[in-house]
């Protein structure tokens, strides 16, 4: 299957006041359509940066990011994006704040048609109910809800996830995790998602990245099998305890307190 | 709305004032103070009487002046606070500049400005208002667009925005909450703008004017009666400022529960 995201030797500095800093070098990362990966590494390794690099936000200093065979360039109307914080317009209600990108993006929908689709994916996510209500007037979990209606409103053809279960606590993120499976059946979608939780790396992606210190390169891949829709019984499997133990010690590798050779022993 | 709920809107305030007025009228009679020392509520009514017409002349004299030069702080200082927020070098550049423009007492600006253009004191007037009241609401504007979280202009970047669309759709719905705080404080300072005119620099218009004829006819009663004519029109011009900001920021309030 021909890859959705492509992502090529990809090298780029930030220029800051004590000479440039470098935080990618050498980064590959390949997509395929439909597929979903969750891209994990220390802090400040230029995770953020990738997302960046994908939706279009930014150029590379060297390499290539390809999106469905297109070279990118700038921003592109065919991606959705969420972060950790929802950034949802406080002056809107819940649907307006769905339907958002629509006032952007060209539409084919008509404006009847956009609502009652905004209005199934906030069914979809568990906020049924919600729509004339305030950003200010939804928890925290339900704001992260929202705002993943938001980034797929338009049918985009790549959802990045920049940690947007990263501020919520353990249980609603759990809770969020089931949703993201749900909402992948009815509306697939091609996703990135960046992530400081191993958990929900082999939760929700079908492989995992993992991103060395900065500055970032590709370090290790896992690929983890998907045996049907999962539960988060699978979480306590051997199975999910070994993919657990080779991310961690990867990601101690990532960060210098672990050398390669260990990983034999 | 409940009876309960018109009660504590208007109500408490009004009860606030007739016990301030109460607890003012007390004061002199207790102290005995003469009208020169200070007047008492009750001397108001008559000076409102025998000037009345004067009041309402001036008092609209004075009135138009300041919402003319608050609209003009507003448009400027807007204008100003999109400058200095969307450019960092434009900030560095004009911030001290401001700052410093600021902290020149307005009222030794006056005899610059009334010799600068003689005779137009509309003129004259209508600039002092503006110049004490725009500083704030260019703060605020700046602030506010500056202080934008970059994830809201990434969602709407990311998908093709103009940087245009992300003003009218993100940054200026956002910064209202910040610009209706500044236009308050801005409200007062244009009075003062206004008035440190009329006083300073008298050319027979405004409740300046009248307070100044108040203080040469040793009519003391009549200073006061100014005095409270100008908080009266303060205090409607505060409440128009936020009827606006219930209009247009109303999302920013909290409901109490």
């Amino acid at each position: 299957m021909q890859d959705l995201i492509k992502i090529k030797g990809v090298r780029h500095a930030y220029q800051t006041d004590s000479g440039p800093l470098p935080v990618l070098d050498g980064l590959e990362l390949s997509v395929p359509e439909g597929g979903f990966v969750a891209v994990v590494g220390p802090s400040g390794c230029g995770k953020s940066t990738l997302t960046r690099l994908i939706a279009g936000l930014m150029k590379p200093d060297h390499g290539e990011v390809w999106l469905h065979g297109e070279r990118v360039k700038g921003p592109r109307s065919t991606v959705g994006m969420a972060f950790q914080n929802p950034v949802l317009l406080e002056w809107r209600t819940i649907l307006k704040n769905v339907l958002l990108p629509l006032e952007i993006v060209p539409s084919k929908l008509t404006r009847k048609q956009a609502e009652e689709r905004a209005r199934f994916l906030l069914a979809l996510v568990g906020l049924e109910g919600f729509e004339d209500k305030r950003p200010s007037e939804l928890s925290g979990g339900m704001r992260q809800r929202a705002s993943l209606c938001r980034a797929l409103i338009h049918q985009p053809d790549v959802l990045i996830l920049d940690e947007p279960f990263g501020a919520l606590d353990a249980f609603t993120r759990e809770d969020l995790w089931m949703t993201m499976h749900q909402v992948k059946e009815r509306e697939p979608f091609t996703g990135v998602l960046i992530t400081h939780d191993l958990r929900e790396s082999i939760f929700l992606a079908d492989q995992v990245v993992v991103l060395s210190g900065r500055p970032a390169r590709t370090q290790y891949v896992l690929d983890i099998p998907s045996h049907g829709p999962r539960t988060l019984d699978d979480l306590y499997t051997p199975e999910a305890a070994d993919q657990l133990n080779i991310l961690r010690h990867q990601i101690q590798i990532a960060q210098g307190r672990a050398t390669p050779e260990e990983t034999s022993a | 709305m409940t009876a309960q709920k018109y009660m504590r809107m208007i109500g408490v305030p009004l009860i606030a004032v007739a016990v301030f007025l109460a607890f003012w009228e007390w004061l002199v009679w207790f102290n005995g103070w003469p009208t020169f020392k200070m007047a008492a509520p009750s001397d108001l009514p008559p000076a409102y009487q025998r000037h009345w017409n004067l009041f309402l002349t001036m008092g609209w004299q004075t009135l138009w002046r300041t919402v003319v030069g608050l609209l003009l702080a507003v448009l400027f200082g807007i204008l100003l606070g999109m400058i200095m927020g969307f450019s960092r070098i434009m900030r560095d550049a004009l911030y001290p500049l401001l700052v410093g423009f600021n902290a020149i007492p307005k009222a030794t600006v006056v005899p610059i400005v009334a010799l600068m253009f003689v005779g137009q004191h509309d003129f004259n007037t209508v600039l002092l208002a503006f110049m004490i009241s725009f500083f704030p609401i260019a703060v605020s504007v700046s602030i506010g667009l500056s202080t934008l979280e970059p994830e809201y202009r990434d969602i709407l970047r990311s998908l093709g925005a103009s940087q245009a669309t992300i003003f009218w759709k993100i940054a200026l719905p956002k910064t209202l909450p910040e610009f209706f705080g500044a236009l308050k404080v801005a409200v007062t300072l244009a009075f003062i703008g206004t008035n440190l005119m009329e006083i300073v620099s008298p050319h027979g218009r405004g409740l300046g004017a009248l307070f100044d004829s108040g203080r040469t006819n040793s009519d003391f009663p009549l200073m006061f009666a100014v005095l409270i004519a100008l908080a009266f029109l303060g205090i409607v011009l505060y409440y128009i400022v936020v009827a606006l900001e219930k209009i247009f920021a109303g999302w920013a309030e909290r409901s109490p529960s």
